[in-house]
């Protein structure tokens, strides 16, 4: 089984050196770009390869870049942005892959940027992720050093400067407009579409906004090739995943696996199954903004069609499981009070009605729940959902809800009618 | 147009536009709060939800924001639809969560956009039991008050105040529901358009503070439709009225003129109606220097008759007095007798003006049109400070040449934050030449520092860039050139490129230079415009209702005859030298002087009468434009004081003189006067409908239909409920009574519509929203090109600036608060008003040795003036600034040559 993303990874979790990397293959795609792929043979085999956004909309990249306006008419200059701003309460799969293999993720940025001939490329990271800053900003270094980055990379026309862009910090920029928004430094709110940044972006220019996952791909679909690629896989999306698993299970981790890998399998043999003592309930596939899976969902493949069909969303693809002893209604309480506190404050809906959630949440885990507040969470679940806000912070902040009162209903009445947590 | 479906009728809408304007243009009602006609679309409240279908087979359709969702053909919606009606519902019971209901102690309540879409949208019921967050409020300065618990975060303040008025002291902090609008710090709002926030916001977050020191519901305010007296460019406003006191003033909508907006000193100066400085009462005096003695009307009339008719009488009209008042003094006085009230270079200047305007091609822009220019050269005017909205107007038109950008990449220009996006910070070409720097400086692509002649200069050589057959200018150097090459070709590379100068220098070179750009403009195949500042409501007026200079009349006093002179609403002192003016009244055997307020000139007078202000009489001014627009009177006054033609006509009827005694209303004076002054005639009688317009046989209703009060508020002087006071001179009356929706654009004392309480109620008087109002918007412009030929370029430009030695040209700096004469006289207003100065260069002050704040001597014609020094470091070297207006500076008229010394040193 291969696994290209974190094969060369190190045990100690150290990061590959610009040597290591370059042992392992590294850059060996981007000269074959520069050498003989134009910025459109890139966008065909990265379409062709069925690679999907790995940020949790599952987009195909490819044609997401097609829309980037090409050629001399095109606006200037272009910008490519990989989002690791991972701020998605149980994912910690982009930090693995930044801290590891720092020069994959460059090499990705590069590729990309070429493709769609962007001139400026930015890391957008995450506030806390300070060993991930640490690690880029010398990968960052040794890749201008050795011409991979900046004038005339490796002695073509293209030129590319990159910086690496620590953010404040908000759950809201790693919704790809909110972020450019931040990165421009203003408020961290989100952008109307259309137009999209493909065509309207960071400063009004076209803009591909990128998961580090989904960049740290492309290195490896440029040198295989898409069939590859699409072989890596047991299912209808290619390639491989990291998934996690946090939780009470024997061993939360994270694993790059083929595709379409099993909810069971992921839970059972990857993470060894539940603690002893403790039973499984449900589980949050890909982050905390993802409905609830339960026992009869276990065999559902981890793909994007599928978990949706479950009625859950692959998301990151790092699960949170839920056991018997955890009450679901604080966990949901936990949640919506981090949704309500990471709203940015733009849209109504979001704004009064999370912190509203969170209220109701709070007073029936604390025992003073009334029989009408189900009725007002259902309420809410209906007004929060795509559309009716304005951006999918809302929408993705629900579905534990919208889930939870669906699979645990029984407990939510259990803490109405008896006025206190059960498992207090 | 396109057609799109609603609620299953198809109805046309224009193109271009969103859901959201489209159900409004049609009349239709749907809730909105984020969205502003003039701030455009940014979907952040979710209040305008609507049902849109696919096609006519779908039939469960979803959710969008109308105002986010273009209006394109074969759009299929439902505002009606239950699951939009639910949802648009749940936003307002969001909104609520915390909303204090503090509606009966809230200034907004009654006006309230919160309260109209509350209503409407049928959410009655709290469902939310827990506590409401609450903030700390912060003092915003005199005019605006701050409430931030009533918030809603609709966000429409901070784009108001940052993205169209300028300002960057107001924004947004923090975050979700804990979202915080206010200043860095406790503070006064800087930006000159701080008080449109009063109205842009949609409920009490910040509200008026001057109505707030009297404060009356909108329900029980008498409005009327008014005209802004303090400054030339004549915004539309709505004063109110309650218990004889001016309450506040509310924008009133004209698209081409105001449209949403006012500035502050318009929005704040009404105070000075209720000021102390009023006169109120006629009085008389026995001899000169003596004290006033208050007079019954009878007596200050026959003493006024009995001077008026027994001497050589002349008369000084006034650029703040009406038409009527000006026609009617100088039909009482004689047209030689009769002196416009501005000194020669104003009304020398005024006439060119005119001329200019009047012999085209260039067009003399609207204010709208200010805003659709897309490059603009500024000659030799600080435009926030002397033509207030015409620099908000400004400010919208350097984003037409960027926001192209937007268009091309198919972005509808009201999806305003992506607009916004694409813009960035760019700004098309705006050039600004004046003494020093201006507010406008930071948007300009460059900014030209210079003395008048310079500026000059500067236009003639732009004129000469142009087109080769102007006139070069001599000695002209390379600065000047390439700078006047770049303006030249930004304006030749415009779709609507405008030139806009002015009377504030009092240089007729600047104004000559400002037509040869437009007139090379138009040789050179352009369409330009142009647009004239001119410092007061009715200075325009003095180019029709023409008058010899001030100074013929202080010449003319000097020639031994005994000379009684009737001055109309001017202090003199502000026009003419101080010792001019202080010999010419001493020349005079006797002073009858008309005004509303105490001034300088007034304390001269040996007859005061007491004239109405522009909230108590009617009356027409023209504005810089050359729109003759009519004001009419909110509150019905004291009977002591009445229109200044009104005592005019008394005086020469009680002296027995004929002529005037048929004026019984305003129409009577306006109609003679339309037929006596060249440029006025027929078209000027569309001005307004006459007195006799009657609606379904009603006059209009300057009170709302819920008035309260009419039978009890004169309860203590008697219990039988007195007719409502006539009002001979215009189609409104002081009642409740009446027509209510305006019936003609020119008579609309107020905005409200059925659920429409609040200013918003303005889209139901517009043929489309944020276009103009139906039936045409008011007023009549007088001042069209003639489409003669395009006249020869004016030659004579001036030379260089030469400083001199031991002397400096004393320069006129205008301030948006204290430059104005009557607005100084409001109470709020009158606290954002500078102290006096002399401003100098960082070279003069160096070489005079004067520090920041140190005390210099100006003298100018023998007066000496002490004044601490403000250094600028744009002040261009051998001149100095002397702000306009301000207490103290009586007298001390610009520009003039003076010396200047540090007070003590010799």
């Amino acid at each position: 089984m291969e696994r290209p993303l974190t094969e060369h990874i190190k045990p100690d979790g150290s990061p590959l050196s610009l040597k290591e990397y370059e042992q392992a293959g590294g850059y060996e795609a981007l000269r074959k770009a520069l050498q003989g792929m134009g910025p459109h043979d890139i966008q065909s085999v990265v379409r062709d390869s069925g690679l999907r956004g790995r940020g949790g909309a599952g987009f195909n990249t490819g044609m997401k870049w097609s829309f980037v306006p090409m050629g001399n008419d095109a606006p200037s200059p272009k910008y490519l942005v990989a989002n690791a701003d991972e701020m998605e309460p149980g994912t910690f799969k982009d930090r693995l892959l930044m801290e590891g293999n720092p020069h994959q993720l460059l090499e990705g940025m590069i590729l990309a940027a070429y493709a769609i001939q962007a001139t400026v490329s930015y890391i957008f990271l995450r506030h806390e992720y300070t060993r991930s800053e640490e690690v880029l900003r010398r990968a960052l270094g040794e890749a201008a050093e050795q011409g991979y980055i900046g004038k005339k990379i490796l002695g073509s026309g293209y030129d590319l400067e990159m910086y690496v862009h620590v953010s404040a910090g908000r759950y809201m920029c790693g919704e790809e407009t909110g972020l450019l928004n931040a990165l421009e430094g203003k408020r961290a709110t989100p952008r109307a579409k259309p137009p999209f940044p493909q065509v309207s972006g960071l400063w009004g220019k076209p803009t591909i906004v990128q998961n580090v996952e989904t960049l740290s791909n492309i290195p490896h679909i440029v040198r295989k090739g898409a069939q590859w690629f699409k072989d890596l896989s047991k299912s209808a999306d290619a390639g491989t995943k990291l998934y996690g698993a946090s939780g009470r299970v024997k061993k939360p981790g994270l694993w790059e696996l083929p595709i379409g890998t099993t909810v069971r399998e992921l839970l059972e043999e990857h993470a060894g199954g539940m603690r002893d003592g403790y039973r499984f309930r449900g589980l949050l596939p890909g982050g905390a903004s993802t409905d609830f899976l339960i026992e009869e969902h276990l065999d559902t493949p981890m793909d994007f069609d599928s978990v949706q069909k479950a009625g859950s969303r692959m998301g990151t693809g790092t699960m949170i499981v839920l056991d018997d002893r955890t009450c679901p209604v604080g966990m949901i309480h936990n949640l919506e009070h981090f949704f309500a506190q990471e709203s940015c404050g733009w849209c109504t809906p979001c704004r009064e009605g999370l912190p509203w959630t969170e209220r109701l949440l709070k007073a029936i885990e604390d025992g003073s729940g009334q029989p009408e507040d189900i009725a007002q969470l259902e309420a809410h679940c209906k007004w929060l959902s795509p559309g009716m806000t304005f951006c999918a912070l809302a929408p993705g902040a629900v579905e534990p809800l919208q889930s939870g009162l669906k699979y645990f209903r029984e407990d939510f009445m259990r803490h109405i009618t008896e006025q206190r947590c059960p498992w207090r | 147009m396109p057609s799109i479906i609603v609620d299953g009728k198809t109805y046309q809408v224009q193109a271009g536009t969103n859901l959201l304007q489209a159900v409004l243009s049609l009349e239709m009602n749907l809730q909105y709060f984020c969205w502003h006609p003039a701030l455009g679309s940014v979907g952040a409240c979710r209040q305008c939800a609507v049902l849109q279908f696919r096609d006519e087979k779908d039939t469960k359709g979803r959710i969008v924001m109308a105002c986010m969702t273009p209006a394109s053909e074969g759009t299929r919606i439902s505002i009606t639809a239950p699951d939009a009606h639910a949802f648009r519902e749940h936003v307002i019971a969001w909104l609520m969560v915390n909303h204090p209901h503090d509606c009966p102690v809230c200034d907004e309540g009654g006006e309230c956009h919160l309260q109209d879409m509350t209503l409407m949208s049928g959410h009655n019921y709290r469902n939310y039991r827990f506590s409401k967050r609450t903030f700390r409020n912060q003092d915003l300065g005199p005019f605006i008050n701050h409430e931030m618990n009533r918030c809603i975060e609709c966000y429409r303040c901070v784009r108001y105040y940052r993205d169209l008025a300028g300002g960057n002291d107001l924004n947004v902090f923090a975050a979700h529901d804990h979202v915080y609008f206010g200043r860095h710090e406790d503070g006064t709002l800087e930006n000159e358009f701080s008080g449109n926030l009063v109205e842009v916001c949609p409920t009490g977050v910040f509200t008026d503070k001057t109505l707030r020191s009297h404060y009356t519901r909108k329900w029980d305010l008498q409005t009327a439709p008014s005209i802004c007296h303090h400054c030339g460019v004549g915004c539309n406003t709505i004063p109110g009225e309650r218990y004889n006191v001016l309450r506040r003033i509310l924008n009133r909508y004209n698209h081409d003129v105001n449209g949403y907006f006012l500035c502050d000193r318009g929005r704040f100066g009404y105070e000075f109606v209720n000021s102390a400085t009023r006169i109120r009462e006629p009085f008389v005096r026995s001899t000169r220097g003596a004290p006033a003695l208050k007079s019954i009307r009878e007596d200050a009339l026959q003493q006024a008759a009995s001077i008026v008719s027994s001497r050589h009488v002349i008369g000084i009209g006034s650029p703040r007095a009406s038409l009527e008042g000006n026609y009617a003094l100088r039909k009482i006085v004689g047209e030689g007798n009769y002196y416009s009230g501005l000194p020669a270079v104003e009304n020398h200047l005024v006439r060119r003006i005119r001329e200019i305007l009047q012999s085209g091609p260039a067009r003399s822009a609207s204010l709208r049109e200010v805003g659709e220019a897309d490059a603009i050269l500024v000659l030799g005017e600080d435009l926030t400070n002397s033509a207030p909205m015409c620099a908000f107007a400004v400010r919208q038109a350097i984003l037409n040449a960027p926001r192209k950008a937007a268009a091309k990449l198919g972005i509808a220009a009201w999806n305003d934050a992506a607009v916004r996006e694409v813009v960035q910070d760019r700004y098309g070409p705006l050039y600004v030449a004046s003494v020093s720097s201006t507010r406008l400086d930071d948007v300009a692509t460059r900014t030209y520092h210079g003395p008048p002649d310079d500026i000059a200069r500067l236009g003639f050589a732009v004129a000469h860039a142009l087109e080769a057959d102007a006139p070069a200018v001599e000695g002209a150097g390379e600065r000047l050139s390439s700078l006047a090459e770049e303006i030249a070709a930004a304006l030749r590379g415009a779709e609507h490129p405008l030139v806009i100068s002015g009377m504030s220098l009092r240089s007729s070179s600047i104004v000559e230079a400002a037509a040869n750009v437009t007139w090379a403009l138009s040789r050179a195949g352009k369409e330009p415009r142009i647009s004239f500042s001119v410092p007061e409501c009715n200075t325009m007026g003095a180019a029709f209702i023409t008058g010899k200079d001030l100074e013929e009349a202080f010449d003319r006093a000097r020639d031994g005859a005994a000379y009684t002179v009737i001055i109309l609403e001017n202090d003199l002192f502000r026009r003419a030298d101080g010792v001019a003016v202080e010999e010419f009244l001493g020349n005079c055997e006797n002073v009858i002087v008309l005004d509303c307020i105490d001034h300088a000139t007034f304390a001269k007078a040996d007859v005061g009468l007491p004239v109405s202000s522009f909230a108590e009489g009617d009356g027409t001014l023209i504005n810089n434009e050359g729109r003759m627009q009519r004001f009419f009177q909110a509150m019905n006054p004291d009977p002591l004081i009445q229109e200044a033609w009104r005592w005019l006509r008394d005086i020469t009827v009680h002296g027995g003189a004929d002529g005037v005694s048929s004026w019984e209303c305003l129409d009577d004076v306006t109609g003679e006067m339309n037929a006596a002054i060249p440029g006025f005639g027929e078209r000027a009688a569309h001005v307004s409908p006459p007195a006799s317009f009657r609606i379904y046989g009603k006059k209009g209703a300057r009170q709302p239909h819920r008035y309260s009060g009419r039978t009890a508020m004169n309860a203590d002087k008697t219990i039988h409920e007195p007719p409502p006071p006539p009002d001979p001179d215009s189609p409104l009356r002081f009642s409740m009574e009446g027509y209510h929706d305006g019936g003609d654009p020119a008579i609309i004392p107020m905005f409200w519509a059925p659920g429409w309480n609040s200013q918003q109620a303005i889209n139901k008087f517009q043929q489309e929203v944020g276009g103009p109002l139906r039936g045409g918007d008011p007023g009549v412009r007088l001042l069209e090109p003639d489409g003669g030929p395009t006249p020869s370029f004016f030659v004579s430009g001036p030379g260089a600036f030469r400083r001199r030695n031991g002397e400096w040209l004393a320069l006129p700096i205008y301030h948006i608060f204290g430059s104005e004469e009557l607005s100084s006289h409001a109470f709020a207003l009158s606290q954002r008003i500078p102290l006096p100065y002399v401003a100098l260069s960082v070279g003069d002050a160096g070489s005079l040795g004067l520090g920041q704040d140190e005390e210099a001597a100006v003298e100018v014609n023998e007066r000496v003036y002490r004044l601490p020094t403000k250094i600028k470091k744009d002040m261009p070297d051998g001149t100095v600034g002397i702000p306009v207006g301000l207490n103290g500076l009586e007298g001390l008229v610009t520009p003039a040559w003076c010396r200047v010394r540090k007070e003590g040193a010799r």
